[in-house]
């Protein structure tokens, strides 16, 4: 069958059971969009900006296990997607951008809407294509998504031109793909599987800290059920949020800059640690150096052979799918017959539990100002059940990971390695759309929400029930938090002044907005704006402005030097 | 230490950059990178010279190996090797000096491959410390303009670098 390129490609995402693409038109993608107009088992969503069209790709991605989808426009189209790709690359996350090019004879001669799109996205996707020819359309689409899904996961972006997508040949979908040299390894080395259960079994101190690998490889059951015989404690970095269950005994919270003294503790004086799908980064071990400096011997298993052995030497790498790795380490586990040192681990649960006691998450809540912990808390407490969040990044981020306790995975869609300010509300509008009837929150804070706003527009058209909880405090906390502490209380521009009524702004983008200034009111505007089902409701929650997030470690400190609270300092 | 790395990667539009990005992106030295099809057009092959610990040169292999373009991986300078580097040279060749340079030549078993009244061209390959001791041999104000190909690597006896 003879096609155009434009129609290749729309078969191809159809072949691919591709539900939803995240896009915004332009020149050089309107023969793909016209061929979207002529189908309709592709949906497409229409974003405002396409820094959102590649986030929402991001959070439908996150919160199922499949590839999410954007589609640009040349020029400007590609390098506003450039922020959502990064932010994608860091965080391993499968995605397939599809960006329009000048025609392939205008390329190079500083066209209207050119841009090396291939050469700017280059350090931020796993691989990128440019389409010379239309013959090569489907293979590489069918390449696209392979590598996007396979692996270490991350984003693919194929540019096509527009002479290209408006050329024809004769289309089939290859139904296998090979590429000769991109060949990721899914079993771990049985010996080494081997080495790493005696190493286990041999533990004093033993811990289990793992990583996004967990969530990616959808391993949570198979991580607890390992974690479950050998009754380690466990921790999770933000990104593994979910991976176990947080409402296990056996749990210790999130480790890192801002988590919990007991796990960050454990992390620092255990014997033997076994990191899964995690890559020691430096906001969860802080100082290398420091972390070295106390004798344990590690097993790290990684899809990624470049993430072990990167940051922190290991004594038993293992490389391969977490998912395949946890099930070898279960049957190895399970054939011994052998269990860890029961005295031994019994004492180690005493001491962490000491360190659990300090309650490193405790705050003062107040009668008079409304505490950003409490919010999350009685979030979790009202819809903790079935809630999707996303969050921007900030202080906010790190409340919703901390009071949030994650019992499943792909319930949680954070940027962690980027950093991604705006990532929240496009984030939630891609989790809304896998999941129509889930309820998704967007944590987010008055600076980060400003920087995808117009999003609320998207979600007007496509009646997307979010839930918008911004913790407004007027300031861009984190920044002011360092400034605090580390700056002299010199509040460089980190203060919002002239700051819309959001409830306001809301209103005025057809959904439903309110300000909530007293602790009082917190519970019950979450419990009208969750019983409004099919609107979106922006809560505006005046937060008490000075608040910081407690536990931290500063920066090049070590993981046993936590300061608990202010009074630490 | 310095190591000399040889890669196999798809001759495609690209691969050179989405290497030598690689190098920049994460801050590893590249000393010199030299590149060409192989026998087999749809394969180049490349030489990086690189230095770095021991930790580096495992993580820079690494990452290379991560490249989808890029096929192989050795580090040849971790066993018995072959390096070879070419020099043209071109030099100034007037009254005494061109007798000089004539022999010059002939001691680093060079060759002039072209002779004006005024200048030579030299040709010669070797080692990058056998490239480096000519051109410290013969007198600076009489070096007019040199390039050098960077180092070209291949391992000794059996081992074979092939898809």
């Amino acid at each position: 069958m003879v096609l155009t390129g434009a129609e290749i490609v729309v078969r191809c995402l159809q072949e691919e059971k591709v539900e939803y693409v995240f896009g915004y038109p332009g020149g050089a993608v309107l023969f793909l969009y016209d061929e979207l107009f002529k189908q309709d088992a592709v949906r497409h969503v229409l974003v405002r900006h396409e820094q959102a069209a590649v986030h929402a790709a991001d959070g439908y991605a996150r919160t199922t296990d499949r590839v999410g989808v954007a589609l640009v426009t040349s020029g400007p189209g590609a390098t506003n997607a450039v922020t959502g790709i990064a932010t994608a690359y860091m965080d391993s996350i499968p995605l397939v951008i599809i960006s329009g090019q000048v025609p392939t004879a205008a390329i190079g001669l500083d066209a209207f809407q050119e841009v090396d799109t291939v050469g700017i996205t280059r350090p931020c996707v796993k691989h990128n294509f440019l389409v010379k020819d239309v013959r090569d359309i489907a293979e590489t689409i069918k390449k696209a998504f392979h590598i996007a899904r396979t692996g270490r996961p991350g984003p693919v972006l194929v540019d096509i031109p527009k002479d290209v997508s408006a050329q024809r040949c004769e289309f089939a979908y290859p139904k296998s793909v090979s590429i000769r040299s991109y060949n990721p390894v899914l079993k771990g080395h049985s010996g080494q599987v081997r080495k790493a259960v005696q190493l286990l079994l041999e533990a004093k101190r033993p811990m289990i800290y793992t990583g996004g690998g967990v969530i990616l490889s959808d391993a949570a059951a198979k991580l607890t059920r390992l974690a479950r015989l050998l009754d380690f404690p466990v921790t999770n970095t933000l990104m593994g949020l979910g991976g176990f269950p947080a409402s296990d005994r056996q749990f210790v919270g999130m480790l890192g800059m801002h988590g919990t003294y007991e796990a960050n503790m454990a992390m620092h004086y255990c014997d033997v640690l076994l990191a899964v799908g995690a890559r020691f980064d430096d906001r969860v071990i802080g100082n290398t150096a420091h972390f070295t400096q106390e004798p344990r011997r590690i097993v790290h298993v990684d899809i990624d052979p470049s993430s072990i052995s990167k940051r922190v030497k290991v004594d038993v790498p293992i490389v391969g799918d977490v998912g395949e790795v946890l099930d070898e380490m279960i049957a190895v586990l399970e054939a011994e017959r052998a269990r860890p040192d029961a005295a031994a681990l019994a004492d180690w649960w005493r001491q962490v539990e000491q360190w659990r006691s300090r309650d490193s998450l405790g705050f003062r809540n107040s009668d008079e100002i409304i505490k950003p912990q409490f919010v999350v808390s009685k979030l979790w407490e009202l819809m903790g059940d079935e809630l999707i969040v996303t969050t921007d990044v900030g202080q906010h981020q790190m409340w919703a990971a901390q009071y949030c306790r994650f019992d499943q995975p792909r319930r949680w869609a954070t940027s962690g390695g980027l950093g991604t300010m705006g990532f929240g509300l496009p984030a939630a509008m891609g989790a809304q759309f896998a999941h129509p009837d889930k309820p998704v929150a967007c944590i987010t804070g008055e600076g980060s929400i400003q920087m995808c706003i117009q999003e609320l527009s998207t979600c007007k058209q496509y009646r997307l029930p979010l839930k918008v909880l911004s913790l407004n405090n007027r300031y861009l906390g984190m920044v002011r938090q360092w400034q605090e502490i580390f700056h002299g209380n010199r509040y460089s521009e980190s203060y919002m002044d002239s700051l819309p009524d959001f409830a306001k702004l809301a209103e005025a983008y057809g959904h439903i907005g309110l300000q909530v200034t007293r602790p009082g009111d917190v519970e019950g505007a979450l419990r009208e704006a969750f019983a409004r089902k099919n609107d979106l409701v922006f809560i505006d929650f005046q937060i008490d402005p000075t608040e910081n997030v407690y536990p931290m470690i500063q920066g090049g400190k070590g993981l046993n030097e936590m300061i608990l609270s202010s009074e630490d300092l | 230490m310095r190591h000399v790395l040889s890669l196999l990667l798809e001759n495609e539009a690209g691969a050179l950059s989405r290497v030598s990005g690689l190098f920049s992106s994460r801050g590893y030295n590249i000393e010199s990178l030299t590149v060409a099809p192989t026998e087999d057009a749809s394969l180049s092959r490349m030489t990086v010279v690189t230095t770095g610990s021991d930790d580096v040169v495992e993580q820079i292999t690494k990452q290379l190996n991560k490249l989808v373009d890029v096929v192989k991986v050795v580090d040849v300078s971790e066993a018995p090797h072959i390096e070879r580097e070419l020099l043209l040279a071109k030099v100034r060749a007037i009254g005494p000096a061109r007798e000089e340079m004539k022999r010059m030549a002939d001691i680093f078993r060079g060759r002039i491959v072209d002779v004006s009244e005024t200048t030579y061209v030299i040709e010669l390959t070797g080692t990058q410390d056998k490239l480096d001791s000519f051109l410290a041999a013969i007198s600076s104000e009489l070096i007019l303009e040199t390039t050098r190909s960077g180092v070209c690597g291949i391992g000794r006896g059996d081992r074979v670098l092939k898809v």
